[in-house]
């Protein structure tokens, strides 16, 4: 499989940029490893378009494939978005952590016991 | 055979070896797994356990196939929540490749995919417990390779 340039975010973040890519993942979250078919079957798009959104989607990678005989089943994969919270979220997080830890540590000195 | 529940795919810079050889370190695998280890040869037909830091049992179960740099598959089951244990074993199969994908790594990356799929039917509960913390576990994974540090120690 040619993976192509999918290691750069922006790939991530424009997939997202769509409301019928997030509704297939929506789908995909409600029931994971879907056919093509069987997400055609329940929304309003033209199996094409469903089709070319899985593409840029998987090209992304939030959504991951796996062949079983002639089917394609489609994942959710979560991965991507977390690593993208991790990467701004997370460190947030542990900028706070260490603050918190400052002002016990500063406070707890300052009481001189 | 059943259909898996999730597929997690990762794309780590890193190498195989490397890749390989964190998933099957404990001491490794005590770093991105916040701090519960697995207890293995990782060898085929092998018993494997993972344990929490207080040395209580997490999953009991075997190695079905190692494939060093390529496939290691595992068979377990859920030992310390009786409703998951009741679901039975699953198994879970992690495969790493080469995939054309970080521009700044020489266009390489090593390709970590992940299914986990429970043997039996049902087993909704049993992947919603551990489908939680894959990501987790695959972040600190990821990180721990190209920084050398975990992102949680949680």
């Amino acid at each position: 499989m040619a993976d192509g340039q999918k290691g750069n975010l922006d790939a991530v973040f424009k997939a997202l940029a769509d409301e019928s890519r997030r509704e297939l993942l929506d789908r995909l979250r409600a029931e994971n490893g879907q056919t093509l078919n069987d997400l055609c079957a329940r929304l309003d798009m033209t199996r094409q378009a469903v089709s070319k959104h899985l593409g840029i989607l998987e090209e992304a990678n939030l959504v991951a494939t796996v062949k079983r005989g002639r089917e394609k089943l489609h994942y959710l994969n979560p991965v991507p978005i977390h690593d993208i919270a991790e990467r701004w979220i997370g460190k947030f997080e542990r900028g706070r952590l260490q603050a918190l830890s400052d002002i016990k540590k500063a406070l707890e000195e300052g009481t001189g016991e | 055979m059943s259909k898996p529940k999730f597929v997690y795919v990762t794309y780590i810079r890193t190498t195989p070896e490397k890749l390989w050889a964190a998933l099957t370190d404990p001491q490794t695998i005590r770093k991105f797994w916040f701090g519960i280890t697995a207890e293995s040869d990782f060898k085929p037909g092998s018993p494997w356990c993972l344990k929490f830091e207080d040395g209580r049992t997490a999953d009991t179960g075997e190695i079905l196939e190692a494939v060093p740099h390529k496939r290691l598959v595992i068979r377990w089951r859920n030992e310390f929540k009786p409703e998951l244990k009741a679901e039975g074993y699953s198994r879970c199969t992690m495969e790493i490749e080469m995939a054309d994908y970080y521009p700044d790594f020489g266009g390489k990356a090593a390709k970590l995919t992940i299914h986990h799929e429970v043997e039996g039917e049902g087993g909704g509960r049993f992947i919603d417990a551990v489908s939680g913390g894959w990501p987790k576990v695959l972040s600190n994974l990821k990180s721990l390779l190209e920084t050398g540090d975990v992102a949680f120690q949680r």
